[in-house]
């Protein structure tokens, strides 16, 4: 069972173990967000909601903000832009980038895969791209809060396990919260509903069974139709 | 303000005129997660005030140079709707209502964390869609919600009430009528869990011994107050799905 607290909940008297999402005050230990207790290993508290934080090592999926040379400023949906510098091109193409000419190698809008890489401490936030997930081939965005993508992913992989087998989808999860779904357009469509109610139940149990449950069901009047 | 009115009898064989006793509260409701493009909201309402408050953020400060490199700077805006009172109230801020967000930010602001999210803006909306006196303290209650629905970092949610005195008895939570034929009147808030008072306001008059029993009866209010709001949360996500 799941327990949830709102900010200055008392939860533990071990001080000791206090870890994210707390804070130690008289050497006991309270909920410092409004969300769900974890106890194992430390004592957690997983927030319900809230804004992506970069960190680096973290995988995103960017959106090209703004070009301003020499780096393409990438909206990471979080209260900080992060910047890609324009070198990340210049290795694996003959043609030199100039002033001007970088909006043909990636323009405004356009999506990327990318890893921070260093994250300072003025919240400077800088990427590396990763070219081997090339979204250009086609797909489907899908944005929910970065709190709920752990369910999305399930315990060990199993939600995301299942969704790709029922749903017969390329399926890959940013940390930021931004999904990126490729197949078919009705199992695009499966997938994107099963996403969405995982995002809206994210704190109920049973939810990997319940969602298989739901698409099976969909499946089904489907196949009536 | 007291003087030059008509008098009015304001308590009758000990009640006030709804009816309350002197230290009852009015019937309070609160709703969590009311609008779904806000980060964070919160619908209160105590008696008939009726209001809203709105959580954006932690997003990007603008303009930059009112940025602060440590830590995340909370903007609160205060307004009342005019169709919120009897008079048509002239739409815009004024000097009331600038004040009012600035107390109301003081009082926010030894919970909110803020050096978690350094160089953003959380910004808080108010706003008042019905009014019927106290509407500062019941937004400081709805904004301290929205802003726990927003998951902002907090040390604790902030509780509020005012008092006054009316023919000469000291009462929690006064109405329009009694805060406009009163004798005086005292917004408090504070932090439930350590007593910490964020914001003390007074309109009026009061002796020293009223003033310190005034306040005692404030602080058991907020307690009340906090136990609602803290359930408003939690409720929000013990509902259980059916399959």
């Amino acid at each position: 069972m799941y327990k949830v607290v709102v900010p200055g909940d008392f939860i533990s008297e071990a001080a000791s173990r206090a870890g994210e999402g707390t804070y130690v005050e008289d050497g006991k230990v309270y909920a410092m967000r409004y969300g769900i207790v974890d106890e194992r290993g430390g004592i957690k508290v997983v927030p319900l909601s809230g804004k992506y934080v970069p960190a680096e090592g973290d995988v995103v999926i960017g959106r090209i903000a703004e070009i301003s040379f020499p780096f393409w400023i990438v909206d990471i949906a979080s209260p900080y832009e992060a910047r890609l510098h324009m070198s990340e091109f210049a290795d694996t193409r003959d043609e030199k980038i100039e002033f001007g000419s970088m909006s043909r190698f990636l323009d405004l809008d356009e999506l990327i895969v990318a890893k921070v890489t260093n994250v300072d401490a003025v919240m400077r936030v800088d990427l590396a791209l990763k070219e081997d997930f090339n979204l250009r081939s086609g797909g489907r965005l899908i944005e929910i809060p970065h709190t709920k993508v752990p369910r999305v992913i399930g315990r060990s992989g199993s939600m995301v396990k299942m969704l790709k087998e029922k749903c017969n989808c390329f399926i890959f999860i940013a940390k930021n919260g931004r999904i990126w779904v490729r197949g078919r357009e009705d199992n695009m469509n499966l997938a994107t509903e099963a996403i969405l109610k995982i995002a809206s139940e994210s704190h109920t149990s049973g939810l990997t069974d319940r969602v298989a449950d739901f698409l099976d069901s969909l499946k089904r009047e489907k196949g009536r139709r | 303000m007291k003087e030059g009115k008509e008098e009015i009898e304001l308590i009758k064989e000990g009640k006030r005129l709804d009816g309350r006793g002197f230290d009852e509260l009015r019937p309070i409701k609160i709703e969590v997660g009311v609008l779904k493009r806000a980060d964070g909201s919160c619908y209160f309402e105590l008696g008939d005030n009726k209001v809203i408050a709105a959580v954006y953020g932690p997003r990007e400060m603008h303009p930059r140079h009112a940025q602060d490199a440590k830590m995340a700077v909370v903007k609160f805006r205060y307004n009342m709707a005019p169709f919120s009172v009897d008079d048509r109230k002239r739409p815009g801020p004024d000097r009331r209502s600038v004040e009012i967000s600035k107390v109301s930010r003081e009082a926010l602001d030894p919970v909110i964390m803020r050096e978690y999210y350094p160089k953003t803006a959380i910004d808080v909306y108010v706003e008042i869609l019905q009014s019927d006196a106290g509407t500062r303290t019941v937004g400081i209650n709805a904004a301290s919600v929205a802003l726990a629905d927003a998951g902002i970092p907090m040390k604790d949610l902030v509780s509020s009430v005012a008092v006054g005195k009316i023919d000469g008895e000291i009462v929690l939570d006064l109405n329009a009528m009694e805060d406009n034929h009163g004798e005086a009147d005292m917004p408090v808030a504070m932090v439930a869990r350590t007593n910490t008072i964020t914001l003390l306001q007074m309109d009026g008059r009061l002796e020293k011994e009223e003033f310190e029993r005034g306040l005692k009866l404030a602080m058991g209010a907020c307690h009340q107050i906090y136990e609602l709001q803290r359930a408003a949360l939690i409720d929000r996500y013990s509902e259980s799905v059916d399959v």
